[in-house]
């Protein structure tokens, strides 16, 4: 284990606020047990609840450089882990042979060196000449099931094997977080290896945290009416409920509206950086949002 | 290790072995892995605890509940531990007898039944029996109506449908293989090769993209007037699930349910034995609307990625309520329908030729399916697999992207 991991499970809670995250009891011991334990740290939940983010916050809280990867259909090694420099390598070739250069062997372990071998970030992330890192697996559902498979070797023993040059190994674990939306159900081989958790949305005492660490220009009795209505909002049927992303750009554009107060106009103007379906829009648009805007002010009054 | 240590390490051994029982998969390295995270928390924080063991221990949502209610079993009075664990042994084994004797049960009485037992036999037909069907019995097999069925030949049309593949139009992946006429070089095995020449190429490496079988979501109703359809399609579903992969199955009746798990039992009488415990509505009413609802607030994100083929087994015959209704009957098969690559509706009433949708169900439907068509006869059955083997149509109009 590298220096600097927190020691305690409220260790690891202050670091992640004091990059501005604000983790409920059980995502701060999580975290720390990942951390401790060198696991991968497997996260899912609703889109917008700050996946990704603790990922960035570990990084900057630890001084470790964030090594990203975003997942999508079809990725293969050479975009994931690393490529064979082609170009140079024919040219190497040519040059050899210009040379009278005959000896095959010496030919092979020249073009295989790791200076013609060009890293991607799975490779990067454990690279040993590197520090230690990072290693973001972003919305890994969008990624296709081969790719799982590549992963395994990966997350079990923090290596990778190149076929012409050998096994790569981390000095320094990476310390490693695979976002997911669900989309696609991951496989059970890649849960096997990690720590689970899933991300809920936070309840109305921690997303007025949030927003006020993330929006610290929004009236504290906007941003508790603001809270109160999201929190509504998630309570009612709707294809796509907001996400704490949401309610922060929400926050901050009725501020920048100059708004103090929510009201029912304003929130009917403003409800598609909320909500990202016509039909929900449709459902709640008018007397929905009336009647949310009303029991927002009394809940906001109430606190 | 002082006697603390192994007193607490003999409980979590128990409690891997209580989850084990409630049907959560927890093997040697889970309990390691528990182990070792307790060794890095305050074991005086209840709440700590928790989240130590479940994040090590349970890798789906889906399975939280259950751990929650074993961890608060268990946990509650450390001396009842080995108690509970004895007694979730014992329930286990209840619920296992339970679970596991009908199929093996009647298939003994089965065996030692007389042979004019009319019940219908299904998965252990021998291959003799075609030879011993005649043309015409087959032919007549063919045509008739799985609800004008014998059980006889439920029986036989039963193994026909066991036979049927279903070869849906392949997509292409952006995945290459090695293929030595492919439209792509392979500059990786092309210099590779070219060194054992001592540098020469003399071969250019080919590759092509990879096809593959788009992801399959069956949605069958269960309600009453479908229930004789739907016993005998779930064979041919059975079938097509254990012959590929990324296939989903829903049942619907008044509710959903997923029965993707339950149905990749190779064998049939067990997986439909299984699946009769955890489907409660069968033969009951039928709540279209809802239904597709809950799909697609529940299930749509999660299956239909990577260009999903819907395939709707249903007769349409939902009385919805009111106006309110059948307008959230089209929206939600307007979702489906938009959210998927191709929806495909099976209906067994297509059968009558004078067929007019009048059913105000079929009616909020029809608008929002690729394909509309019947499946009562093998006949059907197979017409379906040929046009489902072909390329799907173009569809015209923009479409939403559930995710």
């Amino acid at each position: 284990m590298s220096p600097g991991l927190p020691a305690t499970v409220s260790d690891t809670a202050r670091l992640l606020a004091g990059q501005g995250y604000i983790a409920d009891h059980e995502l701060a011991t999580t975290v720390h047990l990942a951390l401790k334990m060198g696991r991968p740290l497997f996260l899912e939940g609703e889109p917008g609840t700050g996946k990704t983010e603790i990922a960035k916050v570990l990084a900057e809280g630890l001084g470790r450089r964030l090594v990203r990867l975003q997942c999508y259909d079809g990725m293969d090694l050479a975009a994931a882990a690393y490529e064979w420099d082609h170009a140079r390598q024919l040219v190497a070739i040519r040059l050899a042979e210009a040379a009278g250069d005959t000896d095959r062997g010496a030919l092979a372990s020249d073009i295989y060196a790791r200076s013609f071998l060009q890293a991607r970030p799975l490779l990067s992330a454990i690279d040993p000449d590197q520090p230690p890192a990072v290693l973001l697996i972003d919305e890994l559902d969008r990624a296709d099931e081969p790719f799982e498979a590549f992963l395994l070797e990966l997350l079990a023993d923090f290596q990778i094997t190149i076929p012409e040059l050998g096994t790569i190994r981390a000095k320094t674990r990476p310390i490693v977080v695979l976002t997911s939306n669900r989309t696609r159900e991951v496989h059970d081989a890649i849960r096997r290896r990690c720590l689970y958790h899933w991300v809920p949305y936070p309840d109305a005492a921690r997303e007025r945290a949030i927003l006020a660490v993330k929006a610290p220009g929004v009236p504290e009795k906007l941003s508790a009416q603001v809270v109160a209505f999201v929190q509504a909002l998630r309570g009612g049927d709707f294809f796509k409920y907001p996400g704490v992303a949401e309610t922060i750009d929400w926050a901050t554009a009725l501020t920048y509206l100059d708004a103090n107060d929510l009201a029912p106009e304003l929130v009917d103007e403003t409800l598609g950086i909320l909500l990202k379906y016509q039909d929900d829009i449709a459902k709640i648009q008018g007397a929905e949002a009336a009647r949310l805007v009303a029991m927002a002010h009394e809940a906001a009054a109430g606190t | 290790m002082t006697d603390a240590a192994g007193q607490l390490s003999a409980n979590v051994v128990n409690f891997a072995r209580l989850l084990r029982r409630a049907g959560l998969p927890v093997g040697p390295a889970e309990t390691l892995a528990a182990h070792w995270a307790l060794t890095a928390i305050d074991l005086g924080d209840k709440a700590a605890m928790r989240t130590a063991l479940r994040a090590t221990m349970v890798h789906r949502r889906e399975h939280w509940d259950v751990f929650h209610q074993a961890f608060l079993l268990f946990w509650r009075d450390p001396t009842a531990a080995k108690q509970a664990v004895a007694m979730a042994l014992l329930e286990a084994q209840k619920h296992k007898k339970q679970e596991r004797a009908p199929p093996t049960s009647r298939r003994v009485a089965e065996a030692l039944a007389s042979p004019r037992d009319p019940k219908p036999r299904v998965e252990e037909e021998p291959p003799v029996v075609e030879a011993v069907m005649s043309v015409s019995d087959r032919e007549r097999l063919q045509q008739l109506d799985f609800e004008a069925m014998s059980a006889g030949e439920i029986s036989d049309a039963k193994s026909e449908i066991r036979r049927l593949r279903l070869p849906l139009d392949m997509s292409i992946t952006r995945r290459l293989r090695p293929d030595p006429a492919g439209p792509k070089t392979d500059l990786r095995r092309t210099i590779r090769a070219s060194l054992r020449q001592g540098g020469e190429i003399m071969d250019i490496a080919r590759t092509r993209r990879v096809t593959r079988p788009p992801p399959l979501v069956v949605l069958c109703d269960i309600s009453g007037s479908m229930a004789r359809y739907a016993q005998i399609l779930l064979h041919f579903i059975h079938a097509v699930t254990n012959d590929r992969d990324r296939v989903q199955v829903f049942l619907f009746g008044t509710r959903l349910t997923n029965i993707s798990r339950q149905l990749r039992h190779r064998d049939p009488e067990v997986a439909f034995q299984m699946i009769s415990h955890i489907v409660p509505d069968w033969s009951g009413g039928t709540r279209i609307g809802e239904s597709l609802a809950a799909f697609n607030r529940d299930w749509s994100r999660r299956v239909l990625g990577q260009g999903a083929v819907v395939l709707l087994i249903t007769d349409g015959l939902d009385r919805p309520r009111d106006a309110a209704g059948a307008a959230e009957l089209s929206d939600s098969m307007d979702r489906l329908h938009r959210s998927c690559r191709r929806l495909i509706w099976l209906n067994p009433l297509l059968r009558w030729d004078g067929f007019e949708p009048k059913s105000q169900g079929i009616r909020a439907m029809l608008p929002h399916v690729d394909e509309f068509r019947p499946v009562h006869n093998l006949a059907s059955l197979r017409a379906l697999i040929e046009t489902l083997s072909r390329q799907a149509p173009a569809r015209t109009p923009s479409r939403r992207i559930a995710a």
